[in-house]
Order: structure tokens, then C-alpha cells, then sequence
């Protein structure tokens, strides 16, 4: 029965529960022991009050959260040292949305410290190991939220994505994941990272449970004035076929970079969109090659920018022993940040500091206008942009931490779209053998829509997802 | 290309302090990394505007009206080291 339970997707547990066929309690309760057997380290701490509270669409749906997002009275640490311990007074306006909805919290999930990553392996609280083979990353930055979902240890997950890291742990953990544009979502009480490119956005097993949560979460919120919503809500999504629907693929998709098993995977998906109705062509995009240049000068810039309030005055961690202010500032920040966090600052402050601003942050927000005109003019003539979401699947642990670009690189597909602001998904599309041979493991296919046009992307994915049939389970031997 | 002092500079604007050992790999790490980012530096950008901001908005302001804020003890609830109602850190060094 209790497996049953955790059978049902969060569209259909919210169905029976307002129905008064299954009991919130129950289901909250057996989702609560299915997380109490987490051994991937996908959750930082889990709570108590899962089964949600009130009725709404998402009534008795427990949630598992990125702990990006403060929750009052509950530690929230961004995956941080300098945060180890730290209550919020306050709780995310994400999360407020969904306790509205009649959500509830199952959880904080791991993640990489203050979203810096894309392996989760840089948390101050251990990596997560991805649910298909604990020896490889879940991604990065929202593994704990992926692999909680990927590994059934949650129905569905909130996370963050500013260049990637929703969507590329989703692809590597067989997962659906959204960044929806930016501006749909507050941003008010989600640790910052980069300021305009953060987003939230749900993981979850299909694209149907996704639009549900995405509906509860996006709206316009006076405490945040970069948020305007999604004028005329997200819907329930039901096509069944892609007739009409044009899409282009990046005349410069990065060649040799791309594992072949993922080339694989992706050419077949466009066929099967093909199969559907859909038109598929290439498109001229010759400025997304340098999204990741330029990403790693704007987001590490305004990463130093928001992280410079970690400086044990006032909340977080203070260092002991420190002579004057000066040494006390240094001390906190040296003990409490990880390498990654002090790479990136320091690459922010760098590209920041007098005489470089212009070559640097300068350049980088031109060269921003030019990937968002590349996609602009992309969607005058077509309606969705699509690539592999990550060049790989998930890799070793420890495979990519000595080389910080190589890192970057897993980012390539997903950067671009960040910088332009715009919504994209990834949906799970079948499975390949990694690069040095071995069982296989999920790929993720990436969908890119206009600004704001969540309700067209969400239906086509599940039309698109519908066709592929993705079933494999980890530790099966599914066919994906 | 980028030397140890300029890593030691960047570090002080950035308040972290570095061992001599991650001063060295820093270095080593930043330039691999700006050697990447330099690419952006052959592009013609000529014509490109600076995008600061992706969606369409404009001084969003709210009427300039008073309205509660935190009360003292929920904001000092957290603090390293609270005192008088104030924050209390260790006073900067005499110049």
C-alpha cells in the first residue's frame, strides 16, 4: 500500500487526497520514512511537517527544498560553514507560495555551498551521490533536490538554477527540471548568488507535476522587484503531438565536447519530435559559444557582490581570536567559505576591481545583449530552441575537481539560456553509456522557450515526453 | 598572467585572507580561467548595449509610505556577539 502511495505522481496524490481517497497523513508519513532512508546525502536536515496544512492544489504534497531557501526557524545554510547553524527569521516567498497551495516542507536538500557547482560536490556537509551509481556526481547545484527525487526519497523538489543548476542535475539524475524565466518566480528569501540570474524552479518526475508547482510558485511579490510572474498562470499541459511546432537546433552545438551516447540520445529525440509533427532545423546562434565566458565574469561578479554581507556581523559564523575588524572580516571568510565560493569571489572581484571593470564586466554584459539578440532572432522564426542539457552524462566523483574550467564546461548548454533570462527544460530522454564504458545512465534533452512562454515549453515537453516513454528506474535495467 | 600580487590585492578588496600555498594555486587556477574568458576580448561588440537587466522593468518603486520593520530582538536573535541592541564587533585597527 505505502508503495503504492509513492507510486503516484504529485498530480495524482493531490487529486486523491482532495478527494478524501488517500489520507494526507499517510502520504506524508510514508514519503517521511522513504527520506529517513536517504543514503545518497541528499538531505541536509528533513522536518516534520510534510503532510502541508489547508487545502489547495498541492494539498498534502510534501516538498523537498533547496536549502538556498530560508525557512523560519528551521537552520538554512546555503550548504555553508559560514551559515552552519544560522535560523532564519523569515521565511522564502518559494516556499510561502507552496505552504499556500497546501504543501508541505519534507525537507532541506543538499546542494553545492551558496550554488556554486555543478556536482554538488563543493557542500561544506559532503557530496551527494547520484541514485544510478553512487561512485558519480547527481550534478550540481541542486543534487540534494535531484537526487532526492531521482532516488525516490521525495514526490518533488524546489531548487535554484542560475546558469544550469536546475536543469543539469534533472538530466543527470532522470529527472524533469524547470528554470522558468526570469522575473516568473521571487527571488525574496533565496540566498543570493547572482542576482540577475537566479531563478527557482521545480524537479520532479514528469512534466505534468512540474507545471503544477511551477503554477503555486510563480507570481508577481511586492518583496521582490524583479519579479512580475506569468501573466495568465502556467495550465495544465495535454498535448499529445508537435504539429506546427518549429524547432532549431544551435548550428554551433560543440562538436567533439558532446559525448557520443548523448549525441546519440539527442538525435534520436529529434527524430521522435519529427515523429510528432514537429520541424526541426538549425539555427545561426554564434554568440552562445561564449556563454560561458561571459557567464563566469557577470555571475562570479555579482557573487562577490552578494556574498560580501558574510562577514560575522550580524548572522553566520564569526571567527575567534581576532585582533580588530579587519582581521575578524578575514578570518570569518577565510574559515567559513569553501574553494569554490573564495574562487569565485575573487574572479568577481577581480573582474570588478578599477582598471579591469570595463574589459571584464563591461564586456561581459555586451556580450550578454548579443547571445539574448542570437535567441531573439531565433524565435522569429522558430518556437523552441533545443541541445543536449549537459554534454555528459553524470560523471566520477572527483573526476572534475582539479580543473575548475573543465568544471564550467558541463554548463555549456545551459548558460546561455540563463543569460538571456529565458525559460528551458530538461526532460529525461533516454540512457548512454558514459565516455570509458559502463552501465548507462539518464541524458537529459533541453527545451528553450520565449520569455514568459512556460505554458507553450510545458506542453510541448509533455507531448515530447509522452513519445519517449522514459521509464528506466535506477538500479533497474529499463530501456529508457 | 595573473601574479602573486595581484592575487594578494584582489584578496584584500575581497576580505578573504589566503594561505601562501592557496595564494600560489589561486594564481594558477585565475589565469586558466581568464585565459578562457579573454576570448570575449576578440569579439566585436560594437553596437551591443550592456544588459544589466533581462526583463523589461523600470524603477518598480512602492509609495514611499512607513511600514513595521523587524523588531530588534528577532534581528539580534542571530548575532555573534549582541550588545546594548547593537551588533558588537572588534574595533578596526588604530590607523
Amino acid at each position: 500500500m505505502s508503495s503504492d502511495l509513492l507510486e503516484l505522481t504529485v498530480a495524482q496524490a493531490a487529486a486523491r487526497i482532495a478527494a478524501g481517497e488517500v489520507s494526507r497523513y499517510e502520504y506524508a508519513e510514508a514519503w517521511r520514512e522513504r527520506a529517513a532512508e536517504d543514503d545518497l546525502n541528499a538531505y541536509l536536515r528533513r522536518t516534520g511537517d510534510g503532510a502541508g496544512e489547508g487545502e489547495g492544489p498541492l494539498g498534502g504534497i510534501p516538498v523537498a527544498v533547496k536549502d538556498i531557501f530560508c525557512t523560519e526557524g528551521v537552520e538554512t545554510t546555503a550548504a555553508s560553514s559560514i551559515l552552519a547553524g544560522y535560523l532564519p527569521p523569515y521565511t522564502a516567498t518559494a516556499v510561502r507560495r507552496l505552504r499556500e497551495a497546501g504543501a508541505g516542507v519534507l525537507g532541506k536538500t543538499n546542494m553545492d555551498e551558496f550554488a556554486m557547482g555543478s556536482s554538488n560536490e563543493n557542500s561544506a556537509f559532503g557530496p551527494v551521490l547520484n541514485p544510478w551509481d553512487p561512485e558519480r556526481v547527481p550534478g550540481g547545484s541542486s543534487g540534494g533536490s535531484a537526487a532526492a527525487v531521482g532516488g525516490g526519497l521525495a514526490p518533488c523538489a524546489i531548487g535554484t538554477d542560475t546558469g544550469g543548476s536546475i536543469r543539469q542535475p534533472a538530466a543527470l539524475c532522470g529527472i524533469v527540471g524547470l528554470k522558468p524565466t526570469y522575473g516568473a518566480v521571487s527571488r525574496y528569501g533565496m540566498i543570493a548568488f547572482a542576482s540577475s540570474l537566479d531563478q527557482c524552479g521545480p524537479l520532479t518526475r514528469d512534466v505534468a507535476d512540474a507545471a503544477l508547482l511551477l503554477e503555486a510558485l510563480q507570481g508577481r511579490d511586492p518583496c521582490d522587484s524583479t519579479s512580475v510572474g506569468i501573466e495568465g498562470g502556467v495550465g495544465e499541459p495535454g498535448r499529445e503531438d508537435l504539429r506546427g511546432l518549429r524547432f532549431a537546433v544551435p548550428a554551433e552545438l560543440g562538436g567533439d565536447a558532446i559525448e557520443p551516447g548523448v549525441r546519440e540520445v539527442f538525435d534520436a529525440t529529434l527524430k521522435r519530435i519529427e515523429g510528432l509533427g514537429g520541424e526541426v532545423a538549425t539555427a545561426p546562434l554564434p554568440h552562445v559559444e561564449h556563454g560561458i565566458s561571459a557567464y563566469y565574469v557577470i555571475a562570479p561578479a555579482e557573487a562577490s557582490s552578494n556574498l560580501a554581507r558574510y562577514d560575522g556581523v550580524r548572522y553566520g559564523l564569526r571567527a575567534e581570536g581576532a585582533g580588530d575588524l579587519l582581521e575578524m572580516y578575514e578570518s570569518t571568510r577565510a574559515e567559513g567559505f569553501g574553494d569554490e565560493v573564495k574562487r569565485r569571489i575573487m574572479l568577481g572581484t577581480y573582474a570588478l576591481s578599477s582598471g579591469y571593470y570595463e574589459a571584464y564586466y563591461g564586456r561581459a554584459q555586451r556580450v550578454r545583449t548579443k547571445i539574448a539578440a542570437d535567441y531573439a532572432a531565433a524565435f522569429e522564426q522558430f518556437d523552441f530552441v533545443v541541445t543536449p542539457t549537459s554534454p555528459s552524462v553524470a560523471f566520477r566523483l572527483g573526476e572534475k575537481t582539479d580543473d575548475p574550467l573543465a568544471m564550467y564546461m558541463s554548463d555549456f548548454f545551459t548558460v546561455p539560456i540563463s543569460l538571456a533570462g529565458l525559460p528551458a527544460i530538461s526532460i529525461p530522454a533516454g540512457l548512454a553509456e558514459p565516455e570509458g564504458g559502463g552501465p548507462r545512465l539518464p541524458v537529459g534533452f533541453q527545451i528553450a522557450a520565449p520569455a514568459f512562454a512556460e505554458r507553450r515549453l510545458l506542453d510541448a515537453a509533455h507531448a515530447l515526453e509522452g513519445e519517449i516513454g522514459f521509464d528506466a528506474k535506477p538500479g533497474g535495467d529499463g530501456d529508457g | 598572467m595573473i601574479e602573486r600580487e595581484q592575487v594578494l590585492h584582489v584578496a584584500r578588496l575581497a576580505r578573504l585572507r589566503l594561505s601562501e600555498a592557496e595564494v600560489e594555486k589561486m594564481a594558477g587556477e585565475l589565469s586558466g580561467i581568464l585565459e578562457h574568458v579573454d576570448r570575449i576580448g576578440e569579439l566585436d561588440l560594437e553596437e551591443a548595449e550592456p544588459t544589466s537587466h533581462v526583463v523589461p522593468l523600470e524603477n518598480v518603486l512602492r509609495a514611499d509610505e512607513p511600514r513595521s520593520s523587524w523588531p530588534r530582538e528577532v534581528v539580534l536573535e542571530q548575532a555573534p556577539d549582541p550588545a546594548e541592541g547593537a551588533f558588537r564587533v572588534p574595533s578596526p585597527q588604530a590607523e
